[in-house]
């Protein structure tokens, strides 16, 4: 029995079909413990929604030869163990997961508030990133507050949030010189995509504020305060509000 | 770094072969041992010593209360892993008994080991001593000037041609900036075809970055789980051994090998740690 591969619309069953079927992803090998399942080569929601929707659907589904799913922005990259799954299971393994992938869900859940400070100390680059690009940095901090973020891929450090959906008006590359070393929490904006260091770290991000928060707390029931699929919005706080929430 | 070295350091002390062990780099390594137990030293060709005298390699020792065990300085190599029986005793973070130092967390108490830290063993799995040595196809081939076999992309498509045949016929020299991050390499540019910078995407160790100057990068152990560079090849996990026994100044050339074979390459490994580990347990 012939059954049509995800992305093609079988003329006789089209009504029957689920109204928006996923792009056939390109899939390549990294290396022969890896697959990259590439959506798409742009930073977009839509892209990135099915990046999500594939990788719950992967971890629902199980599997004890797949190790570990690697969700990003355009990609997902599936580990797996040669000696469990063969190469050829685990592509039959995604295919089935594909065809089961309903209309990627939108939005869930929460959106996750994350209190930040935006000063020239805790953002020493705050002021550079507004001479650039003519504001003040009153204005690059309500612009930077403004949107629901989506938390694209957490990756680089334990727990560092990629975000997408960064204002235009806000893309700044990163510094020609990093900086031996970002504290823990500190928000940041490389080139189209804004994110918040979880741990001290060496970084080039443009550091405009500072949230108070742990995105990465060992001694927490669960380390990670922020995952990929979630939603997150920056709340402007005083200094003094900074420093309450910071030794509470 | 070196998977193979640790697990073959574990089997031939009886231990599990995710067991903790020590990671000693560059040598200068001395304990004393408190209780009686088997040890074994794999990885870089050093001078091992018990009280002062010499004790091979890739082989069961036994030691006794008092004695001093000694890791020098690699003559070949760069990382030696010491398993003793039962293991290091290490608390498990994130399912993982490794020191991830980056975030200081992990292993003993997240830092490198320093004078006068005292290690708790666990106790031995199985109750026999079996002096063995590991046979002679488990030790990978090092070499100061090592071959790595790679499997292409997925970004190779993001190199020019001249770029690929540059990758796989030149000499590449591992510069001083290397570390358990990566392996920075030195040689003639691989150029690109749009540029250096991909949508940051999942890397895992082995994978073969060309950033901007275009020189490549092998990434190692404690690598970054994403990264925003062109990929254009990946090591295969059985020459990972030969990465981590880098030091600066070894040469490395790159050689394509297809994704079959390398799984083929895998899987006989594989079967060869098992067998091995299953002798041990058998004649314990």
């Amino acid at each position: 029995m012939q059954s049509a591969s995800p992305g093609e619309m079988d003329p006789g069953t089209a009504e029957r079909r689920s109204p928006i079927a996923p792009p056939f992803p390109r899939i390549l090998p990294c290396g022969e413990t890896a697959l990259t399942i590439e959506f798409g080569d742009d930073i977009d929601s839509s892209i990135h929604r099915w990046v999500h929707a594939l990788s719950r659907r992967l971890r629902n589904l199980g599997h004890p030869g797949i190790l570990e799913i690697n969700p990003t922005y355009r990609s997902l990259l599936v580990q797996y163990d040669p000696w469990e799954l063969s190469l050829e299971a685990l592509l039959l393994h995604i295919e089935r997961a594909l065809e089961a992938v309903p209309e990627p869900e939108g939005p869930r859940g929460d959106v996750l508030e994350i209190p930040v400070c935006y000063d020239e100390e805790l953002g020493p680059d705050l002021e550079e990133v507004a001479a650039r690009h003519g504001l003040t940095p009153e204005s690059v901090a309500a612009i930077h507050a403004a949107p629901i973020y989506d938390v694209v891929m957490v990756g680089f450090t334990p727990g560092f949030p990629y975000l997408s959906g960064l204002d235009p008006r806000l893309v700044t590359p990163r510094k020609d010189i990093p900086r031996k070393r970002v504290p823990a929490g500190s928000v940041g904006i490389a080139d189209r995509q804004t994110g918040i260091y979880s741990v001290d770290s060496p970084g080039g991000w443009q550091i405009i504020g500072r949230t108070p928060l742990r995105i990465f707390d060992l001694a927490r029931s669960d380390p990670f305060l922020v995952k990929p699929g979630d939603r997150l919005r920056f709340r402007p706080i005083t200094r003094e509000a900074f420093e309450n929430l910071a030794y509470s | 770094m070196d998977s193979t070295a640790l697990q073959v350091a574990n089997a031939l002390v009886g231990n599990g072969r995710a067991d903790a062990a020590i990671e000693i780099t560059w040598g200068g390594f001395r304990a004393e041992i408190g209780a009686g137990l088997l040890f074994a030293v794999t990885g870089a060709e050093a001078e091992v010593t018990l009280n002062g005298a010499a004790v091979p390699t890739w082989t069961t020792c036994k030691a006794s209360s008092g004695d001093i065990v000694a890791v020098g300085y690699p003559v070949r190599g760069l990382r030696s892993y010491l398993a003793v029986s039962g293991g290091i005793h290490v608390p498990r973070v994130m399912g993982s008994l490794s020191t991830y130092l980056r975030g200081g967390f992990g292993g003993f108490h997240g830092r490198a080991l320093a004078q006068g830290d005292v290690l708790e063993i666990g106790p031995p799995q199985h109750s026999s001593a079996v002096m063995r040595r590991s046979p002679h196809e488990l030790v990978p081939p090092y070499s100061n000037r090592p071959m790595l076999r790679v499997v292409l992309g997925p970004q190779d498509d993001r190199i020019t041609p001249e770029g690929v045949v540059t990758f796989l016929n030149e000499t590449y020299t591992v510069t001083e900036r290397s570390d358990r991050m990566g392996i920075l390499l030195d040689g003639p540019r691989i150029t690109h075809r749009y540029g250096p910078d991909i949508i940051s995407d999942g890397t895992i160790p082995g994978v073969v970055q060309v950033p901007g100057n275009g020189r490549p990068m092998i990434l190692a152990a404690d690598c970054q789980t994403t990264g925003g560079y062109v990929k254009i090849a990946t090591v295969i996990g059985a020459d990972l051994p030969l990465v981590a026994q880098l030091s600066p100044g070894a040469q490395v050339r790159f050689t394509a090998v297809s994704l079959l074979e390398a799984r083929e390459i895998r899987l006989r490994r594989e079967l060869q740690l098992r067998r091995f580990c299953e002798s041990v347990i058998h004649t314990a």
